[in-house]
Order: structure tokens, then sequence, then C-alpha cells
């Protein structure tokens, strides 16, 4: 059977990419991470969420021409029908579904389906082919609650007053959910930033995101700083630029410190498992109800996805796309 | 048990060792007994819950979840207890039992019902619970934890003298009850078994060329490095023990030395293998290591003996505050009184200066294989421990080859879901045969580096083994080259590490067999 997409998530019947990872004189995007985000393309069909993200992050010439389209808008071209649906993984992302000859498709792009309010809240779309993401594609991921890990990190804030504690997170989407779960914990005091944080944490808010008191992290005197939480790049957490903090507690909020090896690897004292992906259950969920009789898997790990599909009588495999994030880091952020 | 999880999971997430002892010495002190002590256990290797294996734990798992998602799980976890704990699908409500009843549930439960029992447990435990659970159950912590450093913790928790809970420490059992009552000042020191008892052994320290211009050469013995395995021998009135450094007793292994050992004393030396006191290789040696009981053929083929350097009691009497001297005398007195046939003393080195040393020193390595020199000073008393500006190894160079990177293995522990167990070989003909294989020892990046080359070069995957195009090499490093039937190339390599990569070098520039093998020839 064809399908309107193909295996480069290329749309034929539009002559449009789906986030490519080479200019294109027409893309569709699904989230403003940089591994599905880039600048130089023609034209660019997202959210205008997304295209605001891209503009703080790219510049506002990052591509052609924007095409701005709202969740559950349609827009019909000669030849198919596009439409963008919560995606649920960071503000604006967008999971696209094609129409076209009587077939639906839907490119998930990165999703998750636990509440946020910094984020669109995932809707499932009912389709024949789903191209889904697996970054956490093994059943030994179980996400447990963000609101549970939160509560680990400001007990841990209480009892050791004297440490001040850095929360690696990448700068879009997962900065600014830390911080919201932060103030619906109760945390009310200022939450400090890195440079790297500022201008993503105003676009939220400019989009409607109340994120609280932010002040920077540089220039405090260091005793000031124990009994607070930074928020920082992981890069930084480990670097010399921590040792400005009164004897930092390394924490990190990814879906990959549930590993503890893992988090063991990357010096994490206080691993906080908060992912902006879907768990193992989760994807399996959303497969199922998408009705989809073909499922392709992208980046993350295809082989058990691929398998546990085959399992349910699904048609499956792995597509293996340039540029995506294999392993490791989030999103690719 | 959650006390007890959440001590394990701070254990293996705190990078600073000042706080993982003063957690430990703070559940040590806040939990009561028996569950302290079964801790303890756990912490320091002595806990054995001989029911529960690995593969029990396994078949328990593979009851409730699909074995190709187990084994891509497993494989990118890298780690069976965690990936048990995070693949358990069942979530229950209830609480774990106590640490000591989960223990006499453990042992109390039959074979046959186990999977149930451990089932339920995983079901009604909290994730970090069940890695703890696992962990607890299987005895293989893998967090870094090191027995001395929870003996660190009871003797910060109590103010006892670390030296003095180690002298006691292996004539006790768990769950300890006797030893927290001394350490509370509730009861006085344990009475402990002098055969069974183990003397912390003094310990050497790396010497580099610089500190020669600061050590007389008159005041330091010098002695070979023997290359077998440090061993403490109590001669008691009651029987025979023989530690090891760790103070595991291995006698049993070696019935052919300890029984033919006679007087009485603690002496300390190398165990090695070999007809009239000419020792052979430590692969032979480890051919006996590896068994727990001797076959009367291996005792006639590799004969077991002990090279004695230093004695730690004559008899009853404590003589480790004299000097070196005085207790090489005292030794040497010993063996003119006890005739020995599995015993022998360790020759002393005469030279007059550190460059002849130097060239003894080379010589021993090129014409014998000896691992280097002790230097050992001759008013030293005998330190448990690593004290400073004692007793020095000065080691021979060591050996360099070029090999090429055949397989590697994602690593466990630390280094899991990394490739970071290598498989290297060199040229034989046209061909390239394994001679070793080593962990990587370098920095994070480089390992990063060299995971992305692994999966970018694999040519096959055998389970959890990839092995990939033979076009990188490797610098090695290693002690000696020795000759070795059970291995393809005929040669294997004694402490091979990895130098550095030589991402530079074409694989047809690597060693070939016969150089490897003609240093194996010299030792």
């Amino acid at each position: 059977m064809g399908f309107i997409i193909d295996r480069d998530l290329y749309v034929p019947a539009i002559d449009a990419w789906i986030d490519p990872s080479q200019p294109r004189p027409r893309a569709i995007v699904t989230h403003g991470h940089a591994d599905h985000a880039r600048a130089g393309h023609g034209a660019v069909l997202a959210t205008p969420e997304t295209i605001a993200i891209m503009k703080v992050r790219y510049g506002p010439d990052c591509a052609g021409r924007f095409e701005p389209l709202r969740f559950g808008e349609a827009l019909d071209l000669a030849g198919a029908r596009v439409s963008l649906h919560p995606a649920g993984h960071i503000l604006g992302s967008a999971q696209v579904l094609i129409e076209a000859g009587g077939q639906r498709a839907v490119v998930t792009g990165d999703y998750k389906r636990l509440p946020d309010r910094t984020a669109e809240t995932y809707e499932p779309v009912a389709c024949d082919l789903l191209v889904t993401e697996a970054t956490f594609g093994l059943p030994v991921f179980q996400h447990p609650r963000p609101e549970d890990e939160i509560g680990r990190l400001l007990k841990s804030v209480a009892d050791q007053p004297e440490r001040c504690h850095l929360v690696g997170c990448y700068a879009l989407g997962k900065a600014q959910r830390v911080i919201a779960l932060l103030r619906d914990a109760g945390w009310e005091k200022p939450i400090y930033l890195h440079g790297a944080m500022a201008r993503l944490c105003a676009l939220y808010e400019e989009l409607g995101v109340p994120l609280g008191p932010l002040l920077p992290a540089t220039g405090m005197p260091k005793a000031a700083m124990a009994g607070e939480i930074v928020i920082a790049p992981p890069s930084a957490i480990r670097d010399r630029w921590s040792r400005r903090f009164p004897d930092p507690v390394v924490c990190q909020a990814s879906g990959w410190m549930s590993v503890k090896q893992r988090a063991r690897q990357a010096l994490v004292e206080l691993p906080l498992v908060i992912s902006d992906h879907c768990d193992w259950g989760e994807l399996n969920q959303s497969i199922a109800e998408s009705g989809a009789g073909t499922v392709w898997v992208t980046h993350g790990r295809e082989d058990a996805l691929v398998y546990w599909c085959r399992k349910q009588g699904l048609e499956a495999e792995p597509l293996a796309l340039p540029g995506l994030d294999d392993d490791g880091g989030e999103g690719g952020e | 048990m959650k006390r007890f999880a959440d001590l394990l999971e701070l254990l293996a997430l705190t990078p600073s060792r000042t706080r993982k002892i003063a957690a430990l010495a703070q559940y040590f002190a806040e939990v009561p007994d028996p569950d302290r002590g079964l801790a303890l256990a756990v912490l320091t290797g002595e806990m054995d819950i001989s029911n529960v294996k690995p593969a029990l734990l396994k078949e328990t798992v593979l009851a409730e979840v699909d074995e190709t998602l187990f084994a891509l799980s497993y494989d990118y976890v890298g780690d069976l207890g965690e990936t048990i704990a995070l693949i358990w699908p069942h979530h229950g409500a209830g609480e774990l039992p106590r640490l000591s009843e989960l223990v006499a549930l453990l042992n109390a439960t039959s074979k046959a019902e186990l999977p149930r029992v451990i089932g339920g447990l995983l079901t009604r435990a909290a994730i970090h619970e069940r890695w703890a659970l696992v962990k607890l159950a299987t005895g293989a912590l893998r967090i870094g934890i090191s027995a001395r450093l929870a003996k660190t913790a009871l003797s910060r928790m109590s103010g006892v003298e670390l030296q003095a809970i180690e002298e006691v420490w292996h004539g006790l059992k768990p769950p300890y009850g006797e030893l927290f009552a001394w350490l509370e000042g509730r009861a006085g020191r344990p009475e402990i078994d002098h055969a069974a008892r183990f003397h912390p052994l003094m310990l050497s320290n790396p010497v580099e060329e610089r500190d020669f211009e600061r050590l007389d050469p008159r005041d330091f013995a010098a002695e070979w490095k023997w290359d077998g395995i440090r061993v403490q021998l109590v001669l008691g009135r009651d029987g025979v023990s023989m530690f090891s450094r760790t103070g595991d007793d291995i006698a049993r292994s070696f019935p052919d030395v300890v029984e033919a050992a006679m007087g009485r004393a603690v002496l300390d030396g190398e165990l090695l293998v070999g007809h009239d006191f000419e020792a052979r290789s430590f692969n032979d040696l480890q051919q006996r290591l590896n068994r727990k009981a001797a076959s009367p053929r291996q005792m006639a083929e590799l004969p077991g003996f002990v090279r004695v350097y230093d004695m730690l009691f004559d008899g009853d009497e404590d003589i480790r505050a004299l000097g070196w001297e005085a207790r090489r005398g005292r030794l040497e007195d010993w063996f003119a009184r006890n005739p020995q046939t599995r015993l022998d003393l360790s020759e002393v080195l005469g030279f007059a200066d550190w460059d002849a040393l130097a060239a003894l020193r080379r010589q021993g390595a090129e014409s014998h294989g000896h691992e280097g020199v002790m230097l050992k000073l001759r008013t030293a008393p005998y330190v448990p421990g690593r004290p400073k500006g004692f007793w020095f190894k000065w080691k021979r160079d060591p050996n360099v080859v070029d090999a090429v990177l055949m397989y590697a293995q994602r690593g466990h522990g630390k280094r899991s879901s990394y490739y970071s167990d290598y498989t290297f070989g060199v040229w034989k003909g046209s061909e390239i045969v394994p001679i070793g294989k080593a962990y990587f020892g370098f920095t994070d990046e480089e390992l990063r580096q060299l995971d992305r080359w692994i999966r970018a070069n694999t040519v096959a995957a055998f389970g959890p083994v990839r092995e990939v195009r033979k076009e990188l090499v490797f610098e090695v490093a290693f002690d000696s080259a020795q000759k070795s039937g059970r291995h393809k190339s005929g040669v294997a390599l004694r402490f091979p590490r990895i130098n550095r990569i030589r991402w530079d070098k074409p694989a047809g520039e690597a060693a070939r067999l016969e150089d490897v093998a003609a240093l194996a020839g010299a030792t």
C-alpha cells in the first residue's frame, strides 16, 4: 500500500517536508527544539507559538516566510489537507495530520500525555499511518508523577538549607515546566536562572504562561544562594559556572534519570524523573488509540516498540532519520 | 526496608565521601538491631541469601514480561537489578517489611515458592525499594561502597579507632549484635578466636623517580616484588588460616600449604605456585585460585608455597611495634627453629646505591619476570593501612604494544550502557588474533567518542558483544606477557590497560604476534 508521506517524512502531494534536517522550500515544523526546527527553510508551516520560539532562537528572518496554523484549523492545499493537533511536549508542540486520497497520516513529533500547564494538552488523533517517536521506547521507562518528583526536590531543599540546589534543565520547555511545577507546589520565592534560560522564559510569559518571580543567578553573593533553587542547562551545572554557589546539590530533570547508573554517570546527586516524552505505557496506549494499521517508529529505542507493534498485529518498521536525537539528550536540546 | 533503600540510593548518588560516611554513621546510630547489622552485612558483602540467584530473579520477571523486551531493556540499562526494578509491571499498595523480617522471609522460603514471594514484594515496593530489594537479595551492590567505608562510618559513629574495628571484624558474624554493643559502650570488646583472626595488612606506596633524592639507600632494605597474591598465614593453637589481603580465608583451596606449615606465628608473605620454591607465572597460580577445593592432580602439578617476608606475631607475642630489621631477625630465628617444606624466606637484596638497585630491578624484570622491587624502611614498625614513607613498591616499567580493537562489550556499573570493555588483538600472518581484554581507563569524553565509533563500525553482534571493523588501534600497556594454552594466540598479558587510542595509526602498523611472544619468552 502506498502512503501519502514517505520514509523521509516528505509529503509529495504538497511538496513539503516534516521536521527536515536540511533547508527545504517548504517545511512543516512540529515544535521548536533544535533537532526538529532548523533555520533556513523557504517556508515554515507551524503553530504561532512554534514560530515565535523559532524567531527568538534563530532571529526574525530564519525562514523565507511563515505560515501560522492554529490547533484545530485545517489548511486545504492542492492535493492534501494539513492540520495541527496538540502534542503536549512543549509550548506550541504539534502533531501533524495529513489527509489525502482518503488516507490519514499522523506524525507525532515529540509528545507526552501527562497534564502540563506550560503546553497544550495532547489529543489523540485517529489515523491510518502513525509516525511515532520512541525516545523512551523500552518497558523500563515508567515515568513517576512529576508532582512527586518536585516534592523530592523541595524536601531536599528543606533538609539541606545550607546548600544551593542546581537543577539541570533544557532551556526550552523543561525549564519552564519545572518552574511551573515548583509554583504549583507552593514555592513562591524567586527562582534563579542561568542566562541561557532568560529569553525563553520571557517568551513563555508573553505567550500567557505565568512563571512567577525570576532573577538572574549570577551576581548574587555566594552565601545568599543557600537554600535557593537555580535552573541552568545541564552542561553548566557541572562546570566552573556552578562554583559560585554554596555546596551545590546537582539535580537534573529528565526522563533518563530513572536509570540510576545514568544519573551516576552524569554525576547527578538528585535525579528528578521529569520527562517531556511518553513513557512505554503511554506509547503503547497512543498507538492503540490512533487505530493506525501501520506504525513507523523514529528516534529513540525503535527496536522494542517495533517488536511490540508487530506482536499487536500491526505493520511496523523503524525509520532512520538523519539528525534526530539518538541517545542521551532529551529532545536534542 | 524503606530506610535502607533510601540509604542505598543516597550512597549510590552522593559523590562526596564525607557525606556518605555521615549518612552511614547516622543510619547505624538510629536504626535498631538487628536491622542495622544486616544492613552492615549487605554493605560489606557478608550477606548471603543462598536461594536467591540472579537466574531465579530473571525467571520471576520473565513470567510477567516479554523475554525479548526484557533482553532489549537489560542491554540498555546494563544492570540486572536495576532492569528488574524498572521493568516490573505491577504496582500495589502496602509497605515492605523491615529489613530483618525481609531477610528472614527470603531465607525461610523454599526455592519453589520464591518467585511468587519475590513477585509480591516487588509489587508492593516503590521503585527505589525494588532496586534495593534486588541488590539485597543477590548481594551484588555495585554502588561503589567498600567494606572499609562502612567500617569507617562505624568508627565515626562510635569514636572507636578503625584499626580496632578491623582487628575484630573477621571474627564476627551478622547481625553483629556484640559489635554494636561494644561500639556503644554497652559491652567489652568482642572475644575473637586467635586462629580465625585477621590482622589488617601493611601496604606500600609507589615510589617516583624524584623521591630518590631525599631517600638514603642505607636506611632501606630491598626485596623482589613477587607476582603472586598477598597472604597472611595465621599458624594458631587450634589450626591454620590463610587470609587474602581482603581477609577472606582461602586455606581450603591450599591444603598442601597449610597442612605442611609448622610452628606458631602470624606471617606475611606471597602465595605462589611451583616446585622447589621456583615461582611459576601468575596464570598458573590463577588456575588454583579459581578452585574452592584443590584436586590432587593440581596440587601435584602446581604445588603452592608461601614466600614469607614479615612476621606480625612470634608465637603469641605481638611484635608489630618492632622495626623491620628486628622483625626480620625474629623471622629468621623462627625459620631456624621451625623447618618448613612449603614456606621459605624472601631474599634480601644487597645494593650500594639507587643506581645499582635500578640495574638489579631491570635485570630481574628481564631475566626472571619480577614485577619490580620493594623498599622497606629498616626502622619501620608494622602499621596496618598505607602509612607514608615506610614501604615503597618500585615497579618495572610497563611494556607497550599497539593492538587492534576486535570486540566491544557494554560495561556494568558506572560504565553501563557504554561500550567500555574491549578485546584487542595483534597480527598473526594476515589475521588478527586476540591477546587480551581491558576496560577503558580514560576520560568520559574519550569513552563517548569510542562508544560512537563502535556503534558506527559494528560488523556483527553476539548478545551484548559487538564485533567491530578491525581498524582502530589501541596502545596497550601491560606488566608482562606469559605463555598461555587457554588463548588462541598462545600468550596472555598481565595487567593490560589501554594507554591511548591511536586514532591516527593504521591497523596494518599494529604489532605482530611474534613481537609479543618474544616478550613472553623472557618471563
